[in-house]
């Protein structure tokens, strides 16, 4: 004897009526083709760009070290030196701000005006900030140092916060059971908690502000990107290959030299 | 000397956790505070350091209210009282000679703690501590290098640190197994003798409540429903504390996990006898 078929099927998750299903999913293939007709695109100017984009792939397969040495060097210099002392200075501002901002640690009006500031600095791109920064401060990597400080702040006391209130709270309270102050029960069930993953974002950022001083060099916050902008402006490409592919291998050093300090931490 | 005068808590969800509890406990007495979970042992025991605040009534000890206490006050009153938890608590990534060392934090300003410089009366007794525990050798270790025993072990040793005139005890052998549970009960029931000091402690097992304590209050609802030796435990009693389908499954429970460690206990003599 055999026992009857017993099909299956998975039932519908999101939307049961199999009618609207197929509406929707009309509708939707039809927006994605109205869409791609609504962007204007000139073939001309595309066949145009593409020789260009060949010289400067040439170049960059050429590339240029030497007659632009110094001004690679000098820029090179100051986007390490802005990268390293605008992580240095936002990890000293972060650990205060992000303290602040858990919840579980601060009374709510200290939370909620820490929370505020990360709000602000997460809200507006770097670039933005760095327009601003070289409008009040002038070209030059002092606007940038301000600009890194200015993200790193958001990033870091933010992800900080987060992890603090994500703590073994059974830690804090048995340290506040022994008679221990607001800072001793920070610094005894908080910070062992929390450092390991505080060391690993601070490497993290340092690789990402590094990244950024080349970006917003653009906008005339000093560093390596003022050079590459200067040198894209001249048609270098040769030039500007070279500090692409230095940009690439500091951020490979880095990036693994991170990685590997992560994991011998943890 | 603990005395605790019609303690009431409400926590904001409206939840009524402790009505008008009131409880006296002299010198030197092992209390076991037991009963059905939810009852109100663990907001009992954190109403009395203000790890909970209480919504009414008073803790007195030694005579001095402990309730409306300053921060200030607070901190320096809460050094005399000493917790044991469930879970252990220890800073994992802490040595285990700094998680006995922040049972003096009550007692020291912040950078001396800060930088580690703890006075050598509080480093001699730390050490002093830990061999009395059986874990001299441990000192350096981290916290989470240690087995579950072994960690309850500086949970006791940390408590001690801070000299208390009185230790609340929450479930402490809730992450042990049978024999461990039994050596950790053995050490704290030494301890409190050595040491003439009072202990309220939160106990969900009934026969090792029992065996170690000098005297039992049955909490259910809040409400103090038994109060006496642990003699005086009897089937009706715990009944009484624990309703009777609860205690009935409790006690089901537990015959079948003395059976089953029998049965263990016999086929393990086999095996060696073969």
């Amino acid at each position: 004897m055999t026992s009857p078929v017993r099909p299956w099927k998975r039932p519908p998750t999101l939307v049961r009526d199999p009618r609207w299903r197929r509406v929707l999913q009309v509708g939707i293939v039809l927006y994605l083709l109205l869409a791609l007709g609504s962007v204007h695109v000139d073939w001309l100017r595309v066949w145009e760009g593409l020789e260009r984009g060949q010289r400067f792939v040439l170049g960059f397969l050429q590339p240029d070290f030497t007659s632009r040495w110094n001004d690679i060097q000098k820029g090179l210099v100051e986007s390490l030196t802005m990268t390293v002392t605008a992580t240095v200075a936002g990890i000293a501002l972060s650990v205060p701000i992000g303290i602040g901002a858990a919840r579980n640690l601060v009374s709510r009006p200290v939370y909620l005006a820490c929370r505020f500031v990360i709000a602000v600095s997460r809200a507006l791109q770097e670039i933005i900030v760095a327009i601003f920064m070289v409008a009040m401060f002038g070209f030059g990597p002092f606007a940038g140092f301000l600009t890194l400080v200015f993200g790193s702040v958001g990033f870091l006391s933010k992800l900080l916060a987060d992890d603090i209130e994500e703590i073994d709270e059974a830690q804090t309270e048995a340290i506040r059971a022994t008679g221990a102050s607001w800072w001793q029960v920070v610094h005894y069930a908080v910070q062992p908690q929390v450092l390991p993953r505080l060391i690993g974002l601070s490497l993290y950022r340092l690789d990402i502000n590094f990244r950024e001083s080349a970006v917003i060099g653009i906008v005339g916050a000093g560093g390596i990107g003022a050079t590459l902008n200067t040198a894209i402006d001249r048609y270098e490409y040769d030039s500007a290959g070279a500090i692409l592919l230095l940009i690439i291998g500091i951020v490979l050093v880095v990036e693994y030299s991170s990685s590997y300090l992560r994991k011998f931490l943890q | 000397m603990l005395e605790i005068r019609s303690l009431s808590k409400t926590y904001p969800t409206g939840h009524e956790a402790l009505r008008s509890v009131s409880l006296w406990v002299p010198e030197g007495q092992l209390l076991g505070l037991i009963g059905p979970s939810g009852a109100g042992k663990s907001t009992l025991l954190r109403c009395i350091n203000r790890l909970v605040e209480p919504t009414d009534g008073s803790v007195l000890l030694e005579g001095r209210d402990l309730t409306g206490l300053s921060t200030g006050e607070l901190r320096r009153h809460r050094r005399r009282i000493g917790m044991i938890f469930q879970e252990y608590s220890l800073v994992e990534r802490l040595t285990v000679m700094e998680n006995v060392l922040s049972g003096r934090l009550g007692y020291l300003p912040f950078w001396r703690t800060y930088l580690r410089r703890f006075p050598q009366t509080d480093i001699d007794r730390a050490y002093h501590l830990l061999d009395r525990v059986g874990l001299g050798d441990r000192a350096n270790q981290r916290a989470d290098a240690l087995s579950g025993g072994q960690r309850q072990r500086v949970g006791i040793a940390r408590a001690l640190s801070q000299e208390p005139e009185l230790l609340l005890v929450d479930e402490p052998t809730a992450s042990l197994d049978p024999r461990t549970s039994r050596q950790i009960m053995r050490l704290l029931t030494e301890i409190c003798a050595e040491r003439h000091l009072p202990a309220i402690v939160n106990l969900h097992d009934v026969p090792l409540a029992q065996q170690f304590m000098h005297r039992i209050v049955g909490l259910r609802a809040g409400e103090i429903v038994f109060d006496d030796a642990p003699t005086a435990l009897t089937e009706k009693a715990l009944t009484g504390i624990y309703g009777e389908e609860d205690w009935k499954s409790m006690r089901q429970e537990d015959e079948e996990a003395a059976d089953s460690e029998a049965d263990a206990q016999r086929r393990l003599k086999e095996i060696a006898g073969r």
